[in-house]
């Protein structure tokens, strides 16, 4: 182990380590837990310019009612959900069918094909945005919920693929041939056999991708307009302008912006690693 | 279905075209799906942006379904030549490029710091790695704040060092201060750094997370072995420990560059490429060009999006190289 153990140093080492390491943490979330305090404050502090002391008062529950109650908040989070669960259903289940074919099948695009995959993950949003955009236009799926998440799973289809092909080219390939030779159809072998062995695949796909697009915020803004159709990230902007100087609901409403993928990462933690070092590290 | 294929039939056996290229036709469907998708919505439109990049267009079409876009040629890339928002936000681009590059180094020297099995440790790995799981819109504002030189972190920080307050007889405060409260989201020289910083902190919680994992394979033999031989410290992470790092290494590269050459969100939360353009980048550039308040400007704002696009052809390409030749090397 790298660097040595700190149970093999000496006390005062071992000690000084353990008694530095809060610090060093709330250093870190320094920002975060300025921006925490800043929610729980009341108008009076902000208004008077205590926005950095302690609370006077503590109006946590307050302000979240707030942010929900005078903005359309709701709404918003409303729509990121239903923007990202058909966005982590469709680019998930896609990226199975398409890693199977590119992982177990020998033939000779299937190397450029899956080139193609993981290039298109990594371009500028940029050059796709004036066509997707006017196609969006042009369909109707402009400013609507299907607009975005048809956007959101067909893009992210070459991280999922990338990351699918990778984890079925890890699994033993005995498997495929065995079935092979016993005769069973193709989509037989893939129903029975592999989806099984890739549960934990998708287990970190969907929260690797829940948690990319409920964070997008350029896309919002090329295929949506008004309220009906706006995920939190954009709504948390759409808010700032509304609140000005209401610095405690706007922190209020970055922090409810925040919650769902925090939440997604404590609770899959491992998968959402493994999915973040894209296989390559284990 | 009432007609049933009789199992015995006099016909010879011979299997069906489809039985006899099965091994051929399968992957096809299993990756039309996806390929579909991706082509409508990521490869076709590439392609389009390139061509639309040599037209001007306004995005509105005829009554008829015409689309009024005229042919201009390379005209839009003699703009942009003689466009001084294109040259500072190309200059910005590469600041960001060679300053988000820390955050490789700074997260692993984290990681480092981090890499022990005291208790509460798995706590302290998620906490620190939390900075990254937030959107870069809600970090975007929290920078804001933080930097305010009334009452953000910075300002407050700033005052108490520098600044003298007075109580007047209205039972207003105000400050005399000896060096002025920096405005840096305001300062056409800072503001870029301070997004710049204010990037590097998901980056950096992504970077210590990619070398967390990697430390967990770095082989205990070889470390113990090179300690036998006397190795320690710096000269044991360069020589023994970084090496065997590579593959973390290389992700977090790959994925800062990505990230430094995408980055939009956290400029159009903080500044929106202000003060005086002075903070563009090419992202945000092309969008307040494509789509801005003075009416829509799609083949300008392609041709920024094509060199930013050229710009990343060169990374991807050496990403996709350098995948190749380990592919090559599996088999």
């Amino acid at each position: 182990m790298f660097p040595r153990p700190i149970e093999q140093s000496s006390a005062p080492v071992r000690y000084g380590y353990q008694a530095f390491l809060p610090v060093a943490l709330i250093l870190w979330l320094l920002p975060l837990l300025a921006i925490f305090l800043t929610s729980i404050r009341s108008a009076k502090d902000i208004n008077s310019g205590n926005v950095f002391g302690w609370p006077s008062e503590f109006a946590l529950i307050d302000n979240y009612t707030a942010v929900f109650t005078q903005s359309a908040a709701a709404q918003y989070m409303w729509n990121s959900v239903l923007i990202t669960v058909p966005t982590v259903a469709i680019s998930v289940a896609l990226a199975c069918l398409a890693g199977y074919a590119l992982a177990i099948y020998k033939f000779r695009v299937a190397l450029p094909l899956f080139f193609l995959f993981v290039a298109g993950n990594f371009i500028p949003f940029q050059i796709l945005m004036v066509p997707v955009r006017d196609m969006s236009v042009q369909t109707g799926l402009y400013d609507t919920i299907a607009g975005q998440f048809l956007f959101h799973a067909a893009f992210q289809t070459g991280f999922c693929t990338l990351f699918m092909r990778n984890f079925i080219k890890a699994l033993p390939f005995d498997l495929v041939e065995s079935a092979r030779i016993e005769g069973i159809a193709e989509w037989k072998i893939f129903w029975y056999v592999i989806l099984p062995l890739v549960r934990p695949a998708i287990a970190a796909l969907a929260v690797l991708i829940f948690t990319f697009v409920w964070n997008d915020f350029f896309w919002a803004n090329v295929l949506t307009q008004g309220e009906a159709a706006k995920p939190i990230t954009a709504g948390v902007r759409a808010l700032n302008g509304q609140f000005v100087n209401n610095w405690h609901l706007v922190s209020a409403a970055s922090l409810l912006a925040a919650i769902p993928p925090v939440a997604c990462f404590f609770l899959m933690q491992k998968h959402f690693i493994s999915g973040l070092t894209m296989g390559a590290v284990k | 279905m009432t007609h049933a294929v009789a199992p015995n039939s006099s016909v010879p056996d011979r299997p069906s075209w489809l039985k006899r290229n099965k091994l051929a036709v399968a992957p096809w469907i299993f990756l039309i799906p996806a390929l579909i998708f991706f082509a409508i919505y990521v490869v076709i439109p590439i392609f389009q942006s390139l061509w639309l990049s040599l037209y001007e267009w306004n995005g509105l079409y005829t009554a008829d379904g015409e689309s009024t876009a005229t042919w201009v040629g390379f005209q839009n890339y003699a703009k942009l030549w003689d466009d001084p928002n294109f040259w500072t936000s190309l200059r910005n681009n590469l600041a960001w490029l060679i300053l988000y590059m820390l955050a490789v180094p700074l997260g692993l020297f984290i990681a480092l710091f981090l890499n022990q099995t005291v208790t509460g440790m798995r706590f302290y790995k998620s906490m620190f790695f939390f900075p990254f799981v937030i959107s870069q819109v809600v970090v975007g504002l929290i920078f804001g704040w933080f930097y305010n030189p009334d009452f953000g972190v910075v300002g407050t920080v700033w005052k108490a060092m520098f600044c003298e307050e007075t109580v007047n007889i209205l039972g207003n405060a105000t400050f005399t201060c000896a060096r002025p409260v920096p405005d840096i989201l305001s300062s056409p020289e800072w503001a870029t750094y301070g997004i710049i910083a204010a990037g590097l902190w998901p980056q950096i919680a992504y970077c210590m997370i990619l070398y967390l994992t990697g430390l967990n394979n770095v082989s205990a033999d070889q470390i113990e072995a090179a300690r036998l031989d006397g190795a320690k410290g710096w000269k044991m992470l360069w020589y023994v420990v970084v090496p065997q790092l590579k593959p973390a290494t290389f992700i977090a590269i790959v994925v800062t560059v990505i990230g430094a050459l995408r980055s939009f969100d956290m400029i159009a939360i903080m500044t929106q490429g202000g003060p005086f353009g002075s903070t563009n980048v090419l992202s945000h550039y092309m969008y307040e060009v494509a789509i801005s308040e003075y009416g829509e400007r799609y083949g300008y704002g392609s041709s920024v999006a094509t060199v930013l696009f050229g710009i990343m052809l060169i990374f991807i390409s050496y990403f996709l190289w350098q995948m190749y030749q380990d592919e090559k090397g599996l088999r």
